[in-house]
């Protein structure tokens, strides 16, 4: 590879140190009777260290600093008012801001709360959508439950630009819908760069994340509780409600934690099949970052994202304490 | 009537899941430019896609770096599940918590930080950043299915085998590793196919000069998707399809044995 960076010392120190590292536990393994297993965890704990941890508190370090290094909580207060900075600097040359009509920019705030939206609609969508599938494959009567189980799965393991690139084709002005729609003599759709475009590309990638937990939280179920509620006079729709439905309340709790999570970080979706006015909180802190090189607000706006996540992973985990459902691919 | 709507149902979720997929790769071996329009069955995009100087550059990029990363982050996850196998409760807890940190960090923010550490450190974005960014976020995936593993095992034959002598290190190789051997191998492949598959960490760690699969897909559909990405993503889900039904297998052998 021509194109390919050069190692600058400092790559050769790190890969000089991870070298050095895996050696030395293979030595202590090869000649030490006593050595400790616990001790074969160190070159992890020092990898966790150094790639994990202090980026996080480099993210700490660039959101609670300004460009020159001294603490400010002025990228907070850019999180707020997007205009803050130009306001700071018109008030140092004694003019009010309020004189120019420059008022509070909303667009970090507005593209926060969008994103939540969109997320909450697209777990709602993938949940309304979701459970009846899930309920439907867990029966036992279905015989093919398990194949389609499968058949749910094969399409995650496509690249997700790709999906979604996939259906730029369908819902372009000259795409295969609108082909079809001038074929049969209809008017030509406007299917993308809108709101609803996203949230279709949102739904297509996240709904299997939705279908799983669910899936093996019924499918785990007990089957003579919900012939015991049967035995015992209920009907179908009731034993549903009092026993099945109850019962699998981890598994939804599990799904909308699979779907609720990306959709508030979604990014490249909006860009593809959204329009001017559809960008997300993704997108807007990979702009800040690379487009408009602010580290100092893109950490900040990183760091309220990790806290909102942190916040809902808590109330979520409040409400399915086991963590049942997880762990599905 | 209710087995008919149920049928239906899943039958229409399964097109809504199906069509854009087989659509992707019908298009792949349309004769024409047009992504309506069916010109005649041709290999033209294949054709194209070999030749393409910028694409293989990139498919040797994912695939080197899926292979080390998953090597290296197979190596440093097997070692740490048994270090962390072998610790106290108060220890074990610390490692399971910064196991899980990477886990629920949205992948944003990880290629972020991680972008952040580069510049910090001055270490150049480009092949070997991407690389070290890779075994990040697989080793997790790793200790994950090694632990299991690990739990499964019988404590006392360890033990055993080290009070009929055998060295600490002897009895690692000839009774942990044999053990832990399908929950290393699952590690393996799932890392290679996280690898393989990764966007959003690659795209924050690497310049623009190193890009894989996924990176060059992104530059490309800002310019207008041409139909050799339909191509490649025909191969590419073909691909990541045999690799995983493998890791599935591998997954219900290891459950069933």
């Amino acid at each position: 590879m021509n194109n390919m960076a050069l190692p600058s010392w400092a790559n050769w120190a790190m890969l000089l140190g991870l070298v050095a590292f895996i050696g030395m536990i293979a030595l202590s393994i090869r000649r030490n009777r006593g050595v400790k297993r616990s001790l074969f965890a160190y070159p992890y704990g020092l990898w966790i260290v150094a790639f994990t941890l202090i980026p996080l508190l480099l993210i700490g370090y660039y959101a609670f600093t300004d460009r020159a290094g001294a603490f400010t909580l002025d990228n907070f207060k850019t999180f707020w008012d997007s205009n803050y900075e130009m306001h700071k600097q018109l008030i140092e040359l004694g003019v009010n801001p309020a004189d120019l009509g420059i008022a509070r920019g909303n667009v970090n705030v507005d593209t926060l709360v969008y994103s939540l939206w969109m997320a909450f609609m697209c777990t709602l969508i993938c949940l309304v959508m979701g459970y009846p599938a899930a309920l439907f494959m867990a029966d036992r009567s279905f015989k093919l439950g398990a194949t389609l189980v499968i058949l749910f799965i094969i399409p995650m393991w496509m690249n997700f630009l790709l999906r979604t690139i996939a259906w730029m084709s369908l819902l372009e002005d000259n795409g295969l819908i609108n082909t079809l729609l001038t074929a049969l003599g209809l008017p030509k759709m406007r299917l993308m760069y809108n709101s609803q475009a996203v949230l279709l590309g949102m739904v297509y990638n996240y709904l299997p994340f939705m279908v799983f937990p669910i899936y093996n939280s019924l499918a785990k179920q007990d089957r003579r509780l919900s012939e015991a509620a049967m035995d015992l006079g209920a009907n179908s729709r009731l034993t549903f409600l009092k026993v099945t439905l109850p019962l699998s309340l981890p598994g939804v709790v599990s799904g909308i934690t699979m779907v609720f999570m990306p959709s508030v970080t979604t990014f490249f979706i909006p860009r593809v099949l959204g329009g001017g006015n559809t960008e997300m909180f993704g997108d807007l802190i990979e702009r800040t970052f690379l487009s408009a090189d602010n580290w100092n607000v893109g950490s900040a706006l990183s760091l309220i994202m990790m806290v909102l996540i942190l916040m809902s992973l808590t109330l979520l985990r409040k409400a399915d304490p086991e963590g049942e459902g997880s762990g599905t691919l | 009537m209710s087995k008919i709507f149920k049928r239906g149902y899943l039958t229409l979720i399964l097109l809504f899941l199906y069509v854009p997929i087989v659509v992707l790769i019908v298009q792949s071996f349309n004769a024409g430019v047009s992504r309506a329009k069916w010109e005649g069955f041709s290999f033209r995009w294949y054709i194209d896609l070999i030749n393409s100087q910028s694409i293989m550059n990139a498919l040797y990029v994912t695939v080197t770096i899926a292979l080390l990363a998953a090597a290296i982050a197979t190596v440093l996850g097997t070692l740490a599940a048994i270090g962390i196998h072998a610790m106290n409760k108060r220890p074990q807890g610390i490692m399971m918590t910064m196991t899980n940190i990477p886990m629920t960090m949205p992948d944003i923010v990880t290629g972020i930080s991680l972008m952040l550490l580069y510049i910090f450190t001055q270490i150049p974005r480009g092949y070997f950043s991407m690389l070290l960014a890779h075994v990040t976020f697989n080793i997790p995936y790793v200790i994950l299915s090694v632990l299991p593993k690990l739990k499964q095992m019988n404590k006392h034959s360890y033990e055993a085998a080290l009070d009929l002598g055998a060295t600490p290190g002897y009895a690692l190789r000839r009774v942990i590793l044999p053990a832990v051997m399908p929950g290393v191998i699952t590690g393996a492949l799932l890392s290679f196919t996280l690898s393989l598959d990764d966007f959003t960490i690659s795209y924050f760690t690497t310049s623009p000069l190193v890009q894989n699969l996924s990176t060059l897909i992104y530059s490309e559909a800002r310019k207008g998707i041409k139909p050799t990405m339909n191509a490649l993503s025909a191969l590419m889900f073909v691909a990541l399809l045999v690799l995983l039904l493998l890791v599935n297998r591998r997954a219900s052998l290891a459950n069933e044995s």
